[in-house]
């Protein structure tokens, strides 16, 4: 079910601006990765080309190589539809469908890929609400609107969206920065128990976030305003929180900027 | 946005954490400039009603005495010979050519006009949008007797053949039976007026699409939805209440349009038999009531006319409830 990820030399270009330069990594399946680093630094740029979704931005383009184990992702033949149902993803903000119930949500990925069977459909929204730890809260609500939910369970079931179609990578953008701390808990939670079945790479902000949740931290920085942000380095996450090998790396761990 | 059903998308929306809008005084401070532009809302507010209430009750005083007078049944006479000692007129047939050449109108013109708003919005490049919205917007405010005089001069003769055609090949049809009448026939007049209208729906529509929070677009995408199945999925939805109120201020347009209607009518002699065909002429309540302007010469007579319209507003507010019922109904569903 969990892939691993290998990229490299990967530059990623908005029209002529190139946001992203040089990044080759490998992420490890079954494990949390985390991307820190300051704003702009281009880490949730990088996490986009991961599913091809920096595609929907107009001239969002890359050069550079992403395998999903023997599949290139950026091959002539690959349609980005496909990527997407491979490699799901999580948004900054809560955005289940407003106008579907909180079944029709989870269902929806599966809809998209023509499961039509009742029966089957009820077991995977089960499964899967039970997977994001949501259940409880809401099997008695199913057919109730999604956007009626706390911010921390729309989140949850946001991801519960993405694992109905089993994924085998999951991508979070800073899925906890709109959420409070009891909510953001719940969803780290939850992302402890999901790498025994999926890989997964978070996009975070919050250093302390990156510690508790991840295997390996991955920092990205650049140069300065309108330079392309550069992958500075990867390492096992205690390691890059206790003896980084670049300066950098340090002087943002420690709070001396970002 | 404003709309007859008086609902738009953004009606419901709660504010960035969640709580329903501030409505009613609940925001007021007390302070003097509060009070000021307070007392002018509510007074615009109060005029607006007054106003609709007054136009029912003129409508209704004035239709009383002639629908007394009247010794046909108004609902059901197909007859139309009002005043003199003897009044006899019925709806009938206004009823049915309103709202058949409407209801035409509305299922070409909804959606083809989604379809434009969707084009323009999705699937347009980004060079082309803006001039299009504003061609379509400039479209919406072309005046009705525009469309008349193209319809009569320009379309009549492009669509003779092709109820030839329909004629020939669907006549069997009692909608499309061959009555003998070309020109200013019912579907042709549907047709204009689909073409009238569909610069509104597209134009309303245009808007509320374009408002698609950005988030569900992406998250139909990142469930590997296709363009089409992420237009599905987010930007529908979300657009439903609006494209439903651009509807029903296209209706109310299509059911009221008068001039270009007026122009372009065959109307029938009088006791000409009954038919269903969408190939007859017939006129609308706006166009008899245009048409014979110039007759209301006594109460009796006119107050014929004045129920005839009093019909046509009753008709307009049905037709505007039912919008309001259908997004209620799924109120909870839109964020």
């Amino acid at each position: 079910m969990a892939k691993r990820i290998d990229v490299t030399d990967l530059n990623v270009y908005y029209g002529s601006f190139k946001a992203v330069e040089g990044v080759s990594m490998t992420v490890e399946p079954r494990s949390v990765t985390a991307f820190i680093g300051p704003s702009g630094c281009g880490k949730s740029t990088f996490l986009r080309t991961l599913n091809r979704m920096h595609e929907v931005i107009p001239g969002g383009r890359v050069e550079g190589k992403v395998m999903l184990d023997d599949q290139d992702l950026y091959a002539p033949s690959m349609d980005p539809v496909t990527v997407r149902r491979t490699i799901g993803m999580v948004f900054q903000r809560p955005n289940p469908f407003p106008t579907m119930s909180i079944y029709d949500n989870v269902a929806a990925g599966l809809r998209l890929n023509g499961v039509k069977n009742k029966k089957t459909l009820d077991g995977i929204v089960e499964s899967s609400l039970k997977g994001a730890n949501l259940w409880t809260e809401v099997k008695d609500r199913l057919n109730k609107p999604g956007a009626g939910l706390s911010g921390g369970q729309q989140q949850r079931l946001c991801i519960a969206r993405a694992i109905a179609v089993q994924p085998q990578v999951l991508l979070m953008d800073e899925p906890c920065s709109a959420l409070d701390p009891i909510s953001t808990l719940a969803i780290e939670d939850l992302i402890n128990e999901l790498k025994s079945e999926f890989t997964i790479v978070i996009v975070t902000h919050n250093m302390q976030q990156a510690a508790r949740v991840s295997d390996r931290t991955a920092f990205f920085n650049l140069k300065a305003t309108g330079e392309p942000g550069r992958l500075i380095e990867i390492d096992d996450t205690t390691r890059i929180f206790n003896n980084p090998s670049e300066q950098s790396t340090e002087d943002y761990i420690s709070g001396r900027f970002g | 946005m404003s709309s007859v059903t008086g609902v738009s998308a953004t009606d419901e929306l709660p504010g960035p954490d969640g709580r329903p809008p501030l409505s009613g005084d609940a925001a007021s401070t007390g302070r003097v400039g509060d009070r000021i532009f307070g007392g002018a809302a509510t007074l615009s507010g109060v005029v607006v009603i007054v106003l609709v209430s007054l136009i029912a009750v003129f409508l209704i005083v004035q239709a009383i005495p002639a629908l007394a007078d009247n010794s046909a049944n108004f609902f059901t006479s197909r007859e139309w010979a009002p005043g003199g000692d003897n009044p006899r007129f019925g709806i009938l047939e206004f009823l049915w050519t309103t709202v058949t050449a409407s209801t035409l109108a509305m299922l070409i013109s909804v959606p083809v006009g989604v379809g434009v708003a969707l084009f323009i919005t999705q699937y347009a490049p980004a060079w082309m949008r803006r001039p299009a919205a504003a061609l379509v917007d400039l479209l919406a405010a072309v005046p009705s007797i525009v469309y008349g005089l193209w319809g009569l001069i320009t379309f009549s003769p492009f669509f003779k053949p092709v109820q030839g055609f329909m004629e020939d090949k669907l006549g069997w049809f009692p909608l499309f039976a061959p009555t003998g009448i070309s020109g200013g026939t019912i579907f042709f007049i549907g047709i204009v007026l689909a073409i009238m209208v569909l610069p509104i729906v597209t134009a309303l529509s245009r808007e509320v699409f374009d408002q698609t929070p950005l988030a569900h677009k992406e998250g139909a995408l990142a469930l590997g939805a296709t363009k089409w199945e992420m237009i599905r999925t987010a930007v529908l939805p979300f657009g439903r209440p609006g494209v439903i109120s651009a509807s029903m201020l296209a209706l109310g347009r299509a059911l009221g349009e008068t001039i270009a209607v007026t122009f372009l009518v065959s109307a029938l002699a009088d006791g000409s038999p009954w038919t269903w065909s969408l190939f007859n002429g017939g006129e609308t309540f706006a166009s008899k009531i245009a048409n014979n302007a110039a007759e209301f010469s006594n109460p009796s007579k006119t107050g014929a006319y004045i129920a005839a319209g009093l019909v046509l507003f009753v008709l307009t507010f049905v037709v505007n409830s039912i919008a309001r019922v259908v997004i209620e109904r799924r109120k909870a569903f839109t964020e």
